[in-house]
């Protein structure tokens, strides 16, 4: 052994090392566990000696899962990609135009009122769920369709633009240099053509972030979806695995270990497809302070 | 004009999804409200009422204590794994990568996961406590004593957000402080003390308060794994809230709740931001 090799750098890197290694192992058992098992036949659950790989791999409890009586997967997976398609569009784009008005023009009121937005995302959502809820009811009375039992009030809101997006797209717009905008004035552009020709396409990585987080929040919803939403036809895939497991838990655990690997699935996905955007976006709403 | 225009869908948003929504909860925390019937104005009555329900100090109790466990333990474990991440060692990326994944999963498959993690008999947790010896081992959320320290736990394996942002805070320290705390023979820990936590306590600051609004709201996880038992020991505020409203249809009461929340958020972000003064240090000022 070297000297080198027990410097006091050295040891501090095998700690830290060491350390890493131990909290991702701790971090990551849980994603092994819940796919082992998703695998595993029900007696192999139910032995008291647990295996750490499933013997036999029982590959068709996925399959199982769709075609259980007590569920319905693919009906509520299709509900989720519907809601969150509509969602999706409208928070994005209604988003985009409100964060545009922040970022790009001056006029009175303008930072009173971002301070307000801002504030908007402090408070917590038990204070309006009742109203909303009776907001939606009077709707229904009013505009002659039903909205409470709908997907109505889970993405019609989100056409409104929501503060967390604003704030993130007005953080990339004031970005852009001003005489872009300047330039396509003096060639007769209108202030939405700006917009939507000019500061929209440049802004495609932020726009992207944006439509990123606001699909796994609709993905991820559970009180909104359990406020709403009523009969099991109309569920969202995190409401329908909560049924699922008060009817078929205790029991079945590797069909409701398939079923949640179904539902973290489409997440874990689109972050390793846009690894690098995701850490960004998460950075920057810490760069308030 | 055009910047009113740009903002007039947010604007319309805000004003029929949020504010007016607001006032009206305002106003049905003052009434006898059941849906079925229309409001009833009855003035404190409800507040007064909350005030004698045992189950309303026991949901606050319990919620009090979720977030003196869960949030001092979630910073310092965020904190400390962003300063392990942010060290210049090889394979940083893969770890951050598997730090960040378990903040990925909708809450309800997580609370799906950890039913199945800390199940009595069956349960990878209590399946290793035993092989490594352990003989009683706690039946976890089925226990009165240990199930809340088992949500504070797992909530621990959630916590990859506020380490990005710590991390992304740690990244913007300038490295010139720490080489001229090094040439002043300041040791790790010194510089630690003394640069880093200085430097980022606007972003501890941020993380805190958004921890306090979002632990004083825990819903998902408690409603799903243990629905608030065993004997109401992870009953919690938003719970009752949400049993007063949709359950028992007392709108009315479940308002007042809302209300008395909202200023507990409002109250410990006023004492967070008022401290602040004291240990938070904005670069320039």
């Amino acid at each position: 052994m070297t000297s080198q090799t027990k410097s006091p750098a050295y040891l501090g890197k095998i700690a830290a090392h060491s350390t890493l290694l131990v909290i991702c192992v701790v971090a990551f058992v849980p994603f092994f566990w819940m796919l082992s098992t998703s695998l595993k036949t029900l007696p192999a659950i139910m032995a008291k000696t647990q295996t750490i790989l499933p013997h036999p791999f029982q590959w068709h409890n996925y399959l199982d899962v769709f075609r259980n009586e007590k569920a319905n997967f693919l009906l509520w997976t299709r509900n989720t990609l519907v809601i969150a398609v509509l969602g999706v569009t409208g928070t994005t784009l209604s988003s985009a135009v409100a964060a545009y008005g922040f970022a790009r023009l001056r006029f009175r009121g303008r930072n009173a009122l971002f301070i307000i937005m801002l504030s908007t995302m402090m408070l917590p959502f038990p204070v309006t769920m009742v109203s909303l809820f009776s907001l939606f009811r009077w709707l229904g009375d009013h505009t002659g369709m039903a909205w409470l039992g709908t997907f109505k009030p889970l993405w019609v809101p989100l056409w409104f633009g929501s503060a967390f997006n604003i704030f993130l797209l007005r953080q990339f717009f004031i970005t852009i240099p001003n005489e872009l905008s300047e330039s396509a004035r003096i060639d007769g552009c209108s202030e939405f053509g700006i917009f939507w020709r000019i500061i929209m396409p440049l802004s495609k990585p932020a726009l992207a972030v944006v439509a990123l987080f606001a699909f796994l929040s609709i993905w991820n919803d559970f009180l909104g979806p359990l406020v709403y939403l009523q009969r099991p036809e109309q569920f969202t895939l995190v409401l329908g695995l909560q049924n699922f497991q008060s009817k078929a838990g205790g029991t079945s655990w590797h069909l409701l270990m398939a079923a949640s690997v179904l539902v973290i699935l489409p997440a874990l996905l689109l972050f390793f497809l846009a690894q690098k955007s995701f850490i960004e976006g998460i950075a920057t709403t810490g760069m308030k302070g | 004009m055009r910047g009113m225009a740009f903002l007039s869908p947010w604007l319309i948003g805000f004003f029929a999804f949020t504010l007016i929504p607001i006032v009206m909860s305002l106003y049905y925390s003052f009434c006898d409200y059941s849906l079925l019937q229309p409001p009833l104005f009855k003035g404190l009555q409800n507040y007064r009422l909350l005030f004698r329900d045992p189950v309303f100090w026991k949901v606050l109790i319990n919620t009090a204590i979720y977030a003196a466990m869960a949030l001092p333990l979630g910073l310092i474990a965020a904190l400390g794994m962003a300063m392990l991440l942010n060290l210049k060692i090889r394979g940083q990326s893969i770890y951050r990568t598997i730090i960040f994944l378990p903040s990925l999963v909708p809450a309800a498959a997580s609370a799906m996961l950890w039913l199945w993690l800390f199940n009595a008999k069956l349960g990878l947790i209590n399946v290793v406590l035993r092989a490594v010896g352990f003989v009683n081992t706690p039946g976890w959320l089925t226990d009165v004593h240990w199930a809340m320290p088992a949500l504070v736990l797992m909530s621990v394996w959630g916590i990859g957000n506020t380490v990005i942002i710590f991390l992304a805070g740690l990244q913007d320290v300038p490295r010139e402080l720490y080489e001229a705390a090094s040439i002043d023979g300041a040791t790790a820990l010194r510089r630690a003390w003394h640069v880093t936590l200085p430097m980022i306590s606007p972003i501890i600051f941020f993380n805190l308060v958004i921890g306090i609004i979002g632990t004083l709201q825990v819903f998902v996880l408690p409603f799903i794994m243990t629905q608030g038992g065993p004997a109401r020991s992870t009953y919690f505020y938003t719970m009752y809230l949400y049993d007063n409203a949709f359950s028992y249809l007392k709108m009315g009461y479940a308002n007042a709740m809302a209300w008395v929340q909202l200023l507990i958020v409002l109250a410990l972000t006023a004492l967070a931001a008022w401290s602040s003064k004291r240990w938070v240090h904005y670069q320039g000022n």
